[in-house]
This record gives C-alpha cells, sequence and structure tokens, in this order.
C-alpha cells in the first residue's frame, strides 16, 4: 500500500536517507537502550558522523546549509521509523542562537567543529525549579568580575549535559529590580562543559517517565570566562525568542513524524488482530478512532509546511510555528491513545514499542513548551485577548 | 592514484522478484537498490584514496537504471561517476559486460587499482570480476577481507585474503584488480551534504565508441524465464504442556521421516 503519507515523495532523498540509517537501529536497538536507560550513543553517531544534525549550519561554516522544511523532515523521518529524535534534536537548533548572536570569533571557533560533527553543542539550561516558566523571573545569577563572570544558581530538566560539549546558558545578569522591563537583564554564555568538571557545576540526573538524559544542575561560584557571553549583556532573552520560532515548528515535525508512526502501526494491527472471527479494524468502533487522528496528523503536517515556508521567506510566523506545535503534539498524543487502545492489552508489551512512543510523545505537551502557554500566546498576541500574566 | 570501483542497481532484497505474465523477470514497482556488497567496494575506495590522497570513480555498466546506485555512490563521497552503455548490451552476458568495464578502466588516467564487491546479488555472480581483471590484463586478488597496505610510490598492494582454510597474506605489483569481503569495513550512510551533490551531478554516459571498442557479440541467447514450481509444504505446529514434552515429539516426528 502507499504512503500514508502523501507528501512521502517530497524530500524523498532525504527521508530514504534517513529511513536507511534508522533500519540499523531497529525496535531492539531501541528496547535495549531503555533496558540499560542508556544514551543512544551509536545512533547519535551515526547521524552526526553523516551530517544530518548540521544541516542548519550554513555551508560556509562547513554545514549542511539546509531550508527550516528540509530539517523538519529529518526529524520527522526519525520519529516516523520508530526512533526519538529527544535525544539529539537540540544539536539541531540550538546552535541558531551563536549563529544569529555570536560574535565572528566565536562562530568561527565553534560552527565549524560543530559542523564537522567533533563539538556536541546539544544543551540549553533556561528552566528553574521555583520560577518554572515564568522565564524573566530567572534566578541564575552571573556576576562579572573583571574578564570572568562568576555564575551561583539552580536550574532544572537540563537535558543532554552528559553527552554536550557545550552548553548555552540563559542567567540574570542585573538584577530584576534595577530593569525597567522584566525582559532585560538577562544574558546568555557559552559554558565549556569539558572542561568544567567539579569546578562549581554539580550535574545531578534525574529519573523520568521517558528515557531521556536530564538533570539539575547547581551553580556554586561557577565561572565562565567573559568571552563567552553570546551577543550584548542583558539582551539574552530576545536572543532565546529568537530561536523559539524554528524550535516549534521542528518539533512539530517530530510529532508528526509519531502521529504517522501511531497510525501505521494502529492500521497494520487493527488489519491483522482477529477477535470475533473479525479483523478488529473491520468494526467502526476501532476504525473511526484511528482515521479521525490520521486526519488531524495531516491538518497538523498541513500547518508545519504553512509556517516553515513563512520562516523561510523571514516572513512573521510566530502564530504559526506556535499554532503547528500545539496542534501536532495534541494529534501525536491522540494517535499515541488511539494506536494503544486499538493494541489491547498488546499495547503494553515493550516489544511492541507502542508504549514507548506513547510516553516519548506526551512530553511535547509540556516540553519543550507546555500547551497552556502556547494558547496563552494566540490568544493574546493573534487574537489580541488580555494579557493574563 | 586513481581507484575506480563499480557498482549497479539490484532489485531490494526483499522485493519478490518473478516471471511476470510475458515472460519477463519483473519486481513490481518495488525499489531498486545499490548492490548490497558494493557498499564494502564503494566505503573502501573512499577511505584508500583518502589515505594515498588519490581519486575516485565508480563506474556501472548498463541502462539509466543504474544512475540511481551511482548517485548513492557520490552521496557516500565518491568523487567521480560515470555510466557505461551500449547498443544491444545484454546484462547478463559477462563478456559484454567485461568489455565494456575494462575499456571505461582503461579511459581513465593513472588507475592503479579497481575493487569489486565480492558479488552481484541478482545474478549471484562474480565472474565480471575476474573477466575485466583478463581484459585489463592485471592481476586479480579475489576475497579480500583487509587492504594492510596500499604502496602508490613502490607500486605494491598487501592484502589479506580469506581462503577456505584460512587467511592468506600476499603482495602485488599494481595494478591489480580486487574483491572484497563484506565485513572488510563498516560503509558509511549517505551524508546530507552528499545526498545534495549527488542530486546536482549530472552523470555522463560512455558508449563503445567513445572507448574506441567495439561490443563483442552477445553469444547468449535468453529462450525462457520459468518461475520455480510451487513448494508443497504443509506446516504443522507440535503442542505440548512442556518444552521438553514439545521437544520429545519433535525428535519423534523427525526420526518418523527419517530427518535423524
Ligand atoms: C524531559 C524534559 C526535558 C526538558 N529539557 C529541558 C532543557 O533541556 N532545558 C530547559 O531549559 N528546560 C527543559 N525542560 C523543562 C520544560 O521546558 C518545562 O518543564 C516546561 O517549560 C514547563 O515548566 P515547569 O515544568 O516549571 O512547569 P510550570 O511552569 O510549573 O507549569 C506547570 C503547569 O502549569 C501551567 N501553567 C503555568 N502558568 C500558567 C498560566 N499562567 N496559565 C495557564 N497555565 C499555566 C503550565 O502550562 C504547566 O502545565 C524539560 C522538561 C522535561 C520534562
Amino acid at each position: 500500500m502507499i504512503d500514508i503519507n502523501p507528501r512521502a515523495q517530497q524530500h524523498s532523498d532525504i527521508r530514504q536517507a534517513i529511513r536507511e540509517i534508522c533500519r540499523a537501529f531497529d525496535s531492539t536497538y531501541w528496547q535495549s537502550i531503555e533496558e540499560k536507560a542508556g544514551y543512544p550513543e551509536k545512533f547519535v553517531e551515526t547521524l552526526t558522523q553523516a551530517g544530518w544534525l548540521s544541516v542548519l549550519i550554513p555551508e560556509t561554516y562547513g554545514g549542511g546549509g539546509a531550508s527550516l522544511t528540509e530539517a523538519s523532515v529529518i526529524l520527522e523521518e526519525i520519529n516516523r521509523a520508530g526512533a526519538n529524535s529527544g535525544a539529539c534534536h537540540a544539536q539541531m537548533y540550538i546552535m541558531g542562537t551563536l549563529l544569529r548572536h555570536g560574535s565572528d570569533v566565536q562562530k568561527q571557533k565553534y560552527l565549524p567543529p560543530i559542523a564537522a560533527g567533533n563539538l556536541r553543542l546539544q544543551s540549553f539550561a533556561v528552566t528553574e525549579p521555583t520560577t518554572g516558566t515564568d522565564t524573566t523571573k530567572t534566578k541564575t545569577f552571573a556576576e562579572k568580575r573583571g574578564n570572568r563572570y562568576i555564575v551561583n544558581g539552580q536550574k532544572v530538566w537540563i537535558s543532554r549535559v552528559q553527552h554536550s560539549d557545550l552548553m548555552l546558558l540563559l542567567a540574570r545578569t542585573t538584577p530584576i529590580e534595577q530593569v525597567t522591563k522584566k525582559t532585560e537583564g538577562l544574558s546568555v554564555f557559552l559554558v565549556d562543559l569539558r572542561q568544567n568538571a567539579g569546578k562549581g557545576l554539580t550535574v545531578r540526573p534525574i529519573k523520568n517517565m521517558v528515557n531521556h538524559e536530564t538533570n539539575e544542575l547547581f551553580f556554586d561560584d561557577f565561572e565562565i570566562p567573559a568571552d563567552n557571553l553570546i551577543g550584548e549583556e542583558g539582551k539574552g532573552f530576545r536572543y532565546i525568542l529568537d530561536g523559539m520560532n524554528a524550535e516549534r515548528i521542528l518539533i512539530a515535525a517530530e510529532c508528526i513524524g509519531d502521529g504517522y508512526w501511531f497510525i501505521d502501526k494502529a492500521r497494520h494491527y487493527a488489519t491483522q488482530r482477529v477477535v470475533f472471527d473479525r479483523p478488529i479494524g473491520q468494526n467502526q468502533g476501532i476504525q473511526f478512532p484511528i482515521a479521525r487522528a490520521y486526519a488531524n496528523i495531516r491538518a497538523a503536517d498541513l500547518m508545519r509546511y504553512e509556517a516553515a515556508q513563512l520562516f523561510e521567506a523571514h516572513q512573521p510566523c510566530g502564530a504559526e510555528a506556535n499554532m503547528v506545535k500545539l496542534l501536532a503534539a495534541d494529534a501525536s498524543w491522540e494517535a499515541a491513545n488511539v494506536c494503544l487502545q486499538t493494541h489491547g492489552g498488546y499495547g503494553f508489551a515493550v516489544e511492541y514499542d507502542v508504549e514507548r512512543k506513547f510516553r516519548e510523545t506526551r512530553l511535547y505537551q509540556v516540553a519543550p513548551i507546555s500547551t497552556n502557554l502556547i494558547l496563552s500566546y494566540i490568544a493574546e498576541h493573534v487574537l489580541g485577548l488580555p494579557r493574563s500574566f | 592514484m586513481h581507484i575506480v570501483t563499480f557498482t549497479r542497481s539490484t532489485p531490494d532484497t526483499a522485493a519478490k522478484v518473478e516471471v511476470d505474465g510475458n515472460g519477463a523477470v519483473s519486481w513490481g514497482d518495488a525499489a531498486t537498490v545499490v548492490n548490497p556488497w558494493d557498499e564494502y567496494s564503494l566505503e573502501e575506495a573512499i577511505r584508500q584514496a583518502t589515505n594515498v590522497k588519490g581519486d575516485t570513480t565508480v563506474i556501472a555498466v548498463g541502462g539509466d537504471l543504474h544512475n540511481d546506485s551511482l548517485k548513492h555512490s557520490l552521496a557516500m563521497g565518491v568523487k567521480n561517476a560515470v555510466r557505461v552503455n551500449a547498443d544491444g548490451l545484454d546484462m547478463t552476458d559477462s563478456l559484454q559486460w567485461a568489455s565494456l568495464a575494462a575499456a571505461a578502466v582503461n579511459n581513465i588516467d593513472d588507475c592503479q587499482l579497481v575493487i569489486f564487491g565480492k558479488e552481484h546479488v541478482d545474478v549471484g555472480s562474480d565472474q565480471v570480476t575476474y573477466q575485466t581483471a583478463r581484459k585489463l590484463g592485471w592481476t586479480m586478488l579475489s576475497y579480500v577481507s583487509e587492504i594492510l597496505e596500499l604502496d602508490a610510490e613502490g607500486g605494491t598492494i598487501k592484502v589479506e585474503k580469506t581462503v577456505e582454510q584460512g587467511k592468506q597474506i600476499l603482495t602485488a605489483k599494481l595494478p591489480v584488480v580486487i574483491s572484497v569481503l563484506k565485513g572488510i569495513n563498516e560503509p558509511r550512510y549517505p551524508s546530507f551534504i552528499g545526498i545534495r551533490k549527488a542530486s546536482k551531478a549530472t552523470i555522463p554516459e560512455w558508449t563503445p565508441a567513445d572507448l574506441g571498442i567495439e561490443l563483442p557479440a552477445s553469444s547468449i541467447t535468453h529462450d525462457a524465464y520459468n518461475n520455480p514450481p510451487p513448494r508443497d509444504i504443509t506446516s504443522e505446529i507440535i503442542e505440548g504442556e512442556t518444552i521438553e514434552e514439545k521437544a520429545a515429539q519433535l525428535v519423534d516426528k523427525l526420526l518418523e521421516e527419517k530427518v535423524l
């Protein structure tokens, strides 16, 4: 039967190449990684060496110079194949802050080795335990002393720190009481994790529902060379907002990939499984939820291309980027639920992969941005409703 | 030094290949893939050329079906690709195939090493590797499991060959033709940048006239292709309370059928 994604013929060379890689990292590979609560190193290394995680770096720095649409197809296909982009997607987009706001010296120093796959920049420390989504209240403080910044504070849920060489860090550099707008006085730093083990930075892993390497970080008089400040001091909040549209669209593509995976898996099982002398998929009670979930995935997919095209044309795309993240995360979650239900008891068995993907796709409702925050963006910025917080 | 390797597009090994209603061999609309054995020879050509700072060319013999595997080779990192084709070429005639292959190798400057994959999976044969070496008049080293040294200046190659009783280490004077085994390396995946370059590449086609040869007449006629007769199989699932009980029943059955 033909592909349930009617756009499978577009960017088919990228799709085929990713599918070929993912074939070597099949269901048993992901199950064994989960069992050991390990990190999929070989998978990430393979993608890195073939340049798939540096496609968004311009060719002048040795990257792929790909469009956002192309990058999104890569992540979609990884998730579509039953794999999990969450282990490495950030290597693709975190460098955007460095690319857009870093100095020439910083870009020359870091982008070529990132593009060549020799340097990992896949951690971004924003979230804090006491402030949560309210980012401007960030408490971690970086105080300038001579040619260094001294950092004190705490971060939580910071992913891939143990598998990254560099990390971006958002910290306050001017106390909130001394700024006119709460979005000011925040700065972004590039932290070299390789040389800093035990020097005022403690990393404590958090066990969690998905097999995701994520951590609590404690900064205790941790030093960062002043040269590692990105852009201007105090403008960090704006810099991170700049990267968010791309991130939202890429994450949405992962959800869409998950969605197609769940639908494929559900329709296959519904066709094969015979109960009461008929395939369960012959019952409309089974068919309709699968059909509805599929329709919602397709709708989200359309919004994804719309958002990516606006982004590529340098048009405002905040509304579309947020909406596609919302629609895609909802649709993948609906598809996950339908897929699990279609599998009955077997949906809970590890060997079917459904329960793993079910847990993985649930995360997109919360991270990197929670659903309510997107709704409040749409209400306020698109519909002009009164600001609520 | 220039290193040449060969590839061809073959039906995906998972595809169902059969004789269709018109008596022709068909694999429906299943995709073709790079002959799986060639993944290793392509990788080895790229690695050896990197070591000796040499150039690489991949050649396919046959129609434009083979452009897909040439593009795959370019995406992996082979520098140049060319397809050799001739009117009246019969792909199953290994002498014709090898004549074109050898003429194409002779048309490339400073080629000292030709690397083949172990065999062509679609025809299940490796005779073209020997015939190409014969046509070139070069030494043939088959079933190479490792290239121990390629000495461009000294003009020699030292290889480990797998033979039935063990390993054999040989040094030969260049130029040579080798065929390599699976496991000689871990083939890389095509890269994003490689795919992009390959998609823009136009692949030149060489004809016998370009190569200054005449295609030898084919001595083969294809009379008919037939599907294998359907196999008469009945399957039985052995039931039993315990593994031991099932195993005992299985042994009884195998003895009964005189399998054991
Ligand atoms: C596995 C995982 C990996 C992560 N990786 C990273 C990372 O690498 N880097 C990083 O910086 N962060 C990371 N995060 C953190 C993630 O971005 C946050 O968890 C998320 O933004 C929500 O913040 P919070 O958990 O503090 O929730 P809270 O801000 O405490 O919110 C709790 C709930 O209340 C809702 N809520 C809050 N305020 C309002 C409001 N005004 N109106 C309506 N609803 C509201 C939220 O939507 C949410 O559902 C990760 C999280 C997880 C779970």
